[in-house]
């Protein structure tokens, strides 16, 4: 609804959404900055801006220190591992409840919503005792397993709004061609269905990546991600602020790439189609 | 396009899926349920046997459960007001003309990115600390005392916090709605003399309905389950100040290791949250059915 304004009346919304902007992002703007900072000048006071001491050292150091690479590695393999599984067992399904809606699809799509309104804490005692059976406490695959099913009625209802829009009478007419099913996956479907598919799985690796409940139940240190490592690292007096920083940092700058190319997808996907 | 046989394909299609969340919702529900009513703590195993209610007697009789209930609706009702009203004056502001809107979008949109214990760490340690923070400077300045915010205010700190992580995706979700509005509709009303708040209650509030019901919805669900930014900042103190539901079950099971008695916590938990999602659906439902 953007409409034409007077200059000046321009230049001061211009201002005020640029300050409320950068109010907003500025905590995120204050963590990169300490990250490049001494430790004695993160803590200075009064806080130093562009007096202070910059260096790369405490990301070399957060590094080198053997656990951290780990922990970044094991985010890395849950989100993208549980994204993929999920994706894996909900493209058929959101497929035929797309293409082949039964009375009941409408009801169906709600009822898997609304296993994502069970709080986790109401099954955190079961889980625990059933992944302490089975060995999968502090174990990879255990979690790729959980934040699978956790994420799966979301991952579900995106792909279903998304291939909601392809027309079936595209299908139709490839039929009527003498395309044959397997042309027809790859040369009609397929195209049509990725853009949807890809920002289901990056909206649900960002998701995976900043899970931080039952990363921190389930694990101890094998298998801990960034956001079990993130939540256990204490900063005793300020003394380390400038190295809590460079983890955070380098836990967060990945998964804030992804997101602000998917911005745009993300209203549609987490509003499952419900806000245009 | 829809046979005999495409509908039976459709529902083996769709047959994976429902199971698995079938088993994953009944299995641990019913174990819980099974184990509330129990005595099995972890520390003495072998005194096991069935208390009948005592465990959730001990949640109703404790004071701690009625404050972490009041803290658990206090965070979810705090963040969903002030990320609604902050949301919908700043989608209102970036709507406008501004230079460099899409730079700005990506500035705004930021903090939904920060995993929770991240954003929870920044928040306690470069801006709330009573010695480092920021905060503590900024009071200092003015030559005030610095504010204990964790000690002094716990619920507060935590739903600001969130409050943050949050106002990104009410703001995105209200823009994008926003956008969709048409300008003309503005222009003829003010040219019949509406001025910018009746233009706003008239006009724009109600274009913004759907979409304030679903973002209401969708930050519901997981505002109920807030868990990392307590754990990380008060650990649910001073005492149990800034506990809620989530984070005394969480308690009892690993620092208590009384199994029982969080199990009878995650039954009460399920059941607040059916509450919630019956009023939520009765108050909103109406709202998304068009």
């Amino acid at each position: 609804m953007a409409r034409a304004l007077s200059p000046r009346r321009q230049l001061v919304t211009t201002l005020a959404a640029w300050t409320v902007a950068l109010l907003i992002f500025f905590p995120v703007l204050w963590m990169i900055l300490t990250s490049f900072k001494t430790e004695a000048s993160a803590v200075a006071m009064p806080p130093q801006f562009l007096s202070a001491d910059w260096t790369l050292e405490n990301y070399a150091e957060v590094w080198a220190r053997s656990d951290y690479p780990r922990f970044f590695w094991n985010s890395v393999v849950i989100a993208v591992g549980s994204t993929l599984l999920g994706l894996l067992v909900a493209i058929p399904s959101a497929w035929a409840m797309a293409f082949v809606p039964g009375q009941r699809t409408r009801d169906l799509l709600m009822w898997m919503l609304s296993t994502k309104m069970m709080p986790a804490v109401a099954v955190m005692v079961p889980l625990y005792l059933i992944f302490q059976r089975l060995g999968l406490l502090d174990s990879r695959i255990g979690l790729v397993i959980v934040l699978m099913l956790m994420n799966l009625p979301i991952i579900v209802w995106m792909l279903y709004t998304y291939f909601k829009e392809i027309p079936g009478e595209i299908l139709e007419a490839a039929r009527m061609d003498g395309a044959s099913l397997w042309n027809e996956i790859v040369h009609v479907l397929t195209p049509m269905a990725l853009p949807g598919i890809a920002s289901t799985m990056l909206l649900n690796i960002i998701l995976a990546w900043n899970e931080a409940f039952w990363t921190i139940v389930l694990t101890t240190t094998k298998a801990a991600p960034l956001s079990a490592f993130i939540a256990s690292f204490s900063a005793p007096q300020g003394l380390f602020y400038a190295k809590l920083s460079a983890a955070s940092a380098m836990a967060i700058l990945p998964i804030l790439i992804l997101g602000w190319f998917s911005q745009k997808q993300l209203v549609r996907g987490l509003t499952f189609g419900a806000v245009k | 396009m829809s046979t005999q046989s495409s509908r039976f394909a459709a529902r083996l299609m769709v047959a994976p899926s429902v199971a698995l969340l079938l088993i994953w919702m009944i299995v641990p529900l019913a174990m819980t349920l099974y184990y509330s009513f129990r005595l099995y703590r972890l520390l003495s195993p072998d005194r096991t046997g069935w208390v009948g209610f005592n465990n959730y007697l001990w949640f109703f009789n404790s004071p701690d459960f009625w404050l972490a209930l009041f803290n658990t609706l206090a965070l979810v009702g705090g963040v969903l007001v002030i990320t609604v009203t902050l949301g919908i004056l700043i989608a209102l502001l970036i709507d406008q003309p501004v230079k460099g809107q899409g730079f700005l979008r990506i500035l705004v949109i930021a903090p939904f990115f920060v995993m929770p214990p991240v954003a929870a760490s920044i928040w306690e340690n470069l801006f709330m600390h009573p010695q480092n923070g920021l905060f503590s400077a900024v009071a200092r300045g003015f030559g005030a005392q610095p504010i204990l915010f964790l000690e002094q205010y716990p619920m507060w700190s935590v739903i600001g916090i969130v409050s943050w992580e949050w106002l990104p995706f009410a703001t995105l979700i209200l823009l994008t709605a926003l956008q969709s509005l048409s300008s003309e509709q503005l222009e003829a009303a003010e040219m019949d003399g509406a001025g910018a708040f009746a233009r706003f209650r008239y006009i724009i509030l109600p274009h913004l309905t759907r979409a304030i019901t679903v973002v209401i919805l969708i930050q519901t669900i997981f505002l109920l389950g807030i868990f990392g930014e307590i754990f990380t900042t008060t650990q649910g103190g001073p005492g149990s100040a800034s506990t809620t539901l989530p984070y005394m079950i969480f308690k009892q099971a690993i620092a208590a290791k009384d199994i029982g008695r969080a199990a009878a916590g995650g039954i009460i938990a399920v059941i607040l949250a059916n509450i919630v999602a019956y009023f939520l659906m009765r108050g909103l439902g109406r709202n998304l059915n068009s």
